[in-house]
Formats: C-alpha cells, sequence, structure tokens
C-alpha cells in the first residue's frame, strides 16, 4: 500500500507522531538491526526542535487518563545547533539504514525564529521535509499561534520562503475553528497539514481523603510540574475523526490524521476521513512496534 | 545489558506465589533474553487492560525482575492502584504483555568492597536477583550483608525472596522495631569499605544516599517512576540529575550512582 505524500513515496501510510518515538534511545533498547528489520514508520518525524535547548518541565510529567495519558513534557531538545551538531547524524544514518525519510518538527515563538530554524535545517540534505508545531504562544499576544486563522497564516506566508522541502502545518485541536486554521495553514502556503495535537487537560494532586464538603481546600494544587498538559490515547479518537473530516472538507492539500490510533481499523477510519497519512502515537509507548503491526494490517 | 526484543511479546502466566501482601508473579518467557540484575520490564495483562477504577489501567506498569530462573521470568507486586492490582488478580494460564529488559543494572563492587544490599517494601524486588548473581557468579566475595524494612508483617513476607536478611518493621512485629537506614549506619559505622546496592520508597534512597554521601560510600540506587513508555520515548520519567537537567529513569536508570543526584525526588507517579 505505497503512497505518494507531498512528493515523497512512501512504503505504507504509518508514520510516528512527533515526540513519541526516540530514535536513537530506541535503538539503544533493541538494537540497531532488530528495529530496522520492522521499522514501523514509512517516515520518521522527529521531537520538536526548538532555537535554544530546553530542559523540559519539572515532574510530575506524566497523568493516567480514562483511557488516555496527560503529559507535560515541555519539548526538551538540545536546540538547533545540538540537534544538527549531535543528533542528525545519527538519526540520519539510522533512517538511511531503515530506509524512512525524515521530517523534522521545528517550533518557534515568532515566524523570524522559525524562519531561522527552518533555514538552517534546509542545508541539510538528511531532512527530507518539515513539520511545524503552532502550538506555541505567540510572544505579543499570549495567544497560541495556531489557534488564530490570521496569525497562522501571516506566520505561514512568512517562514514558507524559508525551505523548498514539503512544509507540513501541525494545527492545534485546542481552537474555535480548526477547519478554519487549516484553511489559513493551506492559503499560507502549507504543502499538508496535520492533527490533531494532544488536547489541553489538567489533573488535580490528590487532596486530603474523606473530608467533608465545607471543610475542602479549594487550593489544591496542580498534578502536573507543568500544571496543565495534553490529553492523547484512545480518549480523543473520536474527536480526531470529527477533526480530520472537517478539515479534509475544507482544504485540498493532504492530511496526516492522528489521534488515539492502535489498530489498524481506526487507521482506516482516519483514512476514509480524508487523511492520506496516519501516526500513530500514544500506542508507541505501549507497544514500539505498533505501526508496524498497523502498517501489515493495513497493506 | 541485555537488550530487549523490539516489540513487546505475549507471555503466559505460569504461577502466582502468595507472600503476604505480595504476589510474586510468574511467567515463563522462552525467547526473552535473561535480564541483568536492576533492569526492569513494562507489564500489562492481555485481557481486561482497562475498564478499571477511572476506567484504568491504560499504559503498562513498569516492574523490576526479581527473579529469573530456567526461562521464567518473575516480578513482586503489591496492589497500590488499578494497574498493579489487575496484575495481581493474574491466574495462572491467563497472558500477560511483556516489553523488557529495559535500563541499566547493579554493577559488581569494585576495589575489595563488600556488598551491602538494602531494600524496602517492594523494593526488594530487584535486590533478590542481584543476590542470586552475587551468589552464582561471585562466589569468593564475602557474603553480602541484607538489610530489608517492611511497614508490617505480613509486607514482611516478602523476606524469603533473599538468604540471610536482617529485618526492620514500622511496627516491630517481625524483626527489629526500627527504620532499616538505622541499620546502615550501624554497619556502616562498624566498617564503611562497603559498597551500597538500595531499592524502596524515595525518603528511604535520599536517607542511603545521605548517609553514604557522608562516608564516601558508593552507592547503586534503583529508581522508581511513573512510566509511559520504558525505553526512552515519552521522557516522562525524568529525575532532577545534579548539576541541571534531568536523568530518564528508563534509559539513564533504574540503577542510578547516587553521585549523580542532588537528592532523591518524590516518586513521579500517581498511584499505579
Amino acid at each position: 500500500m505505497s503512497v505518494s505524500f507531498c512528493g515523497l513515496e512512501l512504503a505504507h501510510p504509518v508514520i510516528n507522531a512527533s515526540g513519541t518515538f526516540d530514535l536513537l534511545a530506541a535503538r539503544d533498547a533493541f538494537g540497531a538491526s532488530a528495529l530496522c528489520a520492522e521499522f514501523p514508520f514509512a517516515a520518521f518525524v522527529s521531537k520538536t526542535i526548538t532555537l535554544q535547548p530546553r530542559v523540559g518541565n519539572p515532574p510530575p510529567r506524566l497523568f493516567e487518563a480514562p483511557a488516555g495519558l496527560i503529559n507535560s513534557i515541555g519539548l526538551p531538545n538540545k536546540g538547533l545547533e545540538g540537534y544538527l551538531t549531535h543528533e542528525l547524524p545519527g538519526i540520519a544514518a539510522l533512517l538511511g539504514e531503515c530506509r524512512s525519510p525524515l521530517i523534522t518538527n521545528v517550533m518557534g515563538s515568532t515566524a523570524g525564529e522559525i524562519a531561522l530554524l527552518l533555514e538552517r535545517c534546509d542545508e541539510r540534505e538528511e531532512i527530507a521535509a518539515f513539520e511545524l508545531n503552532v502550538s506555541c504562544p505567540n510572544v505579543e499576544t499570549g495567544l497560541d499561534i495556531g489557534a488564530d486563522p490570521v496569525a497562522l497564516e501571516r506566520v505561514v506566508r512568512t517562514v514558507r520562503t524559508a525551505t523548498r522541502k514539503p512544509l507540513i502545518v501541525k494545527l492545534t485541536p485546542n481552537a474555535a475553528d480548526v477547519a478554519a486554521c487549516a484553511r489559513a495553514a493551506e492559503f499560507g502556503g502549507a504543502d499538508a497539514v496535520s492533527l490533531i495535537n494532544t488536547l489541553r487537560a489538567m489533573a488535580l494532586a490528590p487532596g486530603p481523603p474523606d473530608l467533608a464538603f465545607a471543610a475542602r481546600s479549594t487550593a489544591r494544587a496542580a498534578w502536573l510540574g507543568g500544571r496543565t498538559g495534553g490529553l492523547s490515547g484512545p480518549a480523543i479518537r473520536t474527536v480526531a475523526l470529527a477533526q480530520v473530516a472537517a478539515v479534509a472538507a475544507s482544504i485540498s492539500i493532504p492530511i496526516v490524521g492522528m489521534g488515539g490510533v492502535q489498530r489498524a481499523n481506526h487507521a482506516r477510519d482516519l483514512l476514509d476521513a480524508g487523511a492520506t497519512l496516519i501516526a500513530v502515537g500514544t500506542e508507541n509507548f505501549r507497544d514500539p512496534a505498533a505501526g508496524a503491526r498497523i502498517a501489515r494490517a493495513l497493506a | 545489558m541485555a537488550l530487549a526484543p523490539f516489540g513487546r511479546r505475549l507471555l503466559r502466566v505460569s504461577g502466582v506465589d502468595e507472600l503476604g501482601a505480595y504476589r510474586l508473579l510468574r511467567a515463563g518467557d522462552p525467547d526473552g533474553p535473561a535480564p541483568a540484575p536492576g533492569q526492569f520490564a513494562m507489564l500489562a495483562a492481555a485481557e481486561r487492560w482497562g475498564g478499571g477504577e477511572d476506567e484504568r489501567p491504560y499504559l503498562p506498569r513498569a516492574c523490576s525482575y526479581a527473579r529469573w530462573r530456567d526461562g521464567e521470568a518473575h516480578f513482586l507486586l503489591e496492589d497500590v492502584g488499578p494497574g498493579t492490582r489487575r496484575l495481581c488478580e493474574l491466574r495462572p494460564g491467563e497472558s500477560l504483555w511483556v516489553l523488557g529488559p529495559l535500563g541499566t543494572r547493579f554493577n559488581a563492587p569494585a576495589d575489595g568492597r563488600r556488598a551491602i544490599l538494602l531494600g524496602g517494601g517492594v523494593g526488594i524486588a530487584p535486590l533478590a536477583i542481584w543476590q542470586d548473581t552475587l551468589l552464582e557468579e561471585l562466589p569468593s566475595a564475602s557474603p553480602a550483608t541484607v538489610l530489608l524494612g517492611f511497614r508490617d508483617a505480613s509486607r514482611a513476607a516478602g523476606a524469603e525472596l533473599l538468604r540471610d536478611p536482617q529485618i526492620t518493621t514500622d511496627d516491630g512485629s517481625v524483626g527489629q522495631r526500627a527504620l532499616v537506614t538505622e541499620l546502615l549506619a550501624a554497619e556502616l559505622t562498624r566498617d564503611s569499605h562497603a559498597v551500597l546496592y538500595a531499592c524502596g520508597p524515595a525518603p528511604m534512597l535520599e536517607a542511603v544516599r545521605v548517609l553514604c554521601a557522608e562516608r564516601a560510600v558508593p552507592a547503586q540506587l534503583a529508581l522508581e517512576s511513573g512510566m509511559a513508555c520504558g525505553f526512552g520515548a515519552c521522557y516522562g520519567c525524568v529525575v532532577p540529575r545534579r548539576g541541571g537537567g534531568f536523568l530518564r529513569v528508563c534509559v539513564d536508570g533504574p540503577v542510578v550512582d547516587a553521585a549523580e543526584l542532588e537528592r532523591v525526588d518524590q516518586h513521579a507517579g500517581a498511584p499505579a
């Protein structure tokens, strides 16, 4: 079931969601030959790379939700130069062995920052395409760039000229009108969109047990170190399907659909709703070979 | 360090032994590599994993290997939440998803130091496989000192996994009524030419770290943390590293050199 996507010829339609599979850690845990023998992803999406290094959020970073996971990892990464110098060579060598092209995911808080990231990465032939994470607050307005169609179109149009490689805009589901955001990305010059990212979610730390309601403190702390986090997993599968269908009806560029995919029938639902590729995310945590199993079942 | 096969594999539960408040889950793993002492696996019941309290569990649970005997993996469990409860309910013949062995291992004593194994509660598990290994592979080394602390008698039943332990309980129902770290302080005062291998609750490990740091005794601590993946993908299980940044407990640990930590933090995980 080979697929053509933004000029890339892929062996099947299954890729990974950004930040859900660490290639170098997986190589160390399972060995390169076993990993490549049944590499799960027809293209590999890196974790989000930012201009400056980030250590990530203070723990706790995880909360197991009903049929899902809330994470507040905080996009830890070595920064642009650390990525290009220390990570990209190893990642590219492994992906070469696995015959899977690399899609580098980047995030910046201004159009200028994003353009710089794309320009510097564009020089590297190991990178086949880009995914732009727009779930980042605008430094001036504090709103997520991706939640405001006007700001999103302006940013995509500005950064579009920084690379000739395919540019995928990863939409945020935390927007009033996701289809309008998808149209904004398309008008701005995106080659594809991907959705859905995680849904903003929260959990509270355990309170004192068995207190009467009136005696309860109202000041219970957030459980996650980052206060809120992003919900993923089966809990969001039907939300993803609705958003992919709405976006597919609104744009003509290809869609990478994701959200709660655990089995081939979930992937098929997203493909039938209009996605060209599907991404496996949180299910990689439960089984690192899940993508390979899903791709086999789709074939 | 043993590499884990890529992808989770389905094992058959061969037995569940009752050890007081704990369960020793045994599963045949004919194709799995033998774990190194200190390594762990991600476990999930093949059936009814989900649909418990708050529609959990969803993620697999990280569990240290307690033993490896002739192609059979042993895991020590305590029911502390919906995931461990479901694992405790498994019966012989039922199926278990396993990903592993994962993470770092305990390393043998150097410089002629004697080994002290110190465990608290269900954290005694990796010390059992480590004692097995020391007895098999380093029979010339002097027998390890084993110090185990438990809340009460029902948990102290787990002590039968180790040979010749000195036991403390919070309520004095078995062994001495003391903190296990009080025994450690006495041991190190007697002879500090030792290396510490410890696993247990965070406050206990922090006390061990401080006692050892004061006396310049090397310590290898097996940490616990809530994990989503166990193989370095999610970055969810981190603990602060001395000098800044974080360690991933799953790939930089679970066994870490105490010198790498500023302090042992409370576990970053909800009841699992």
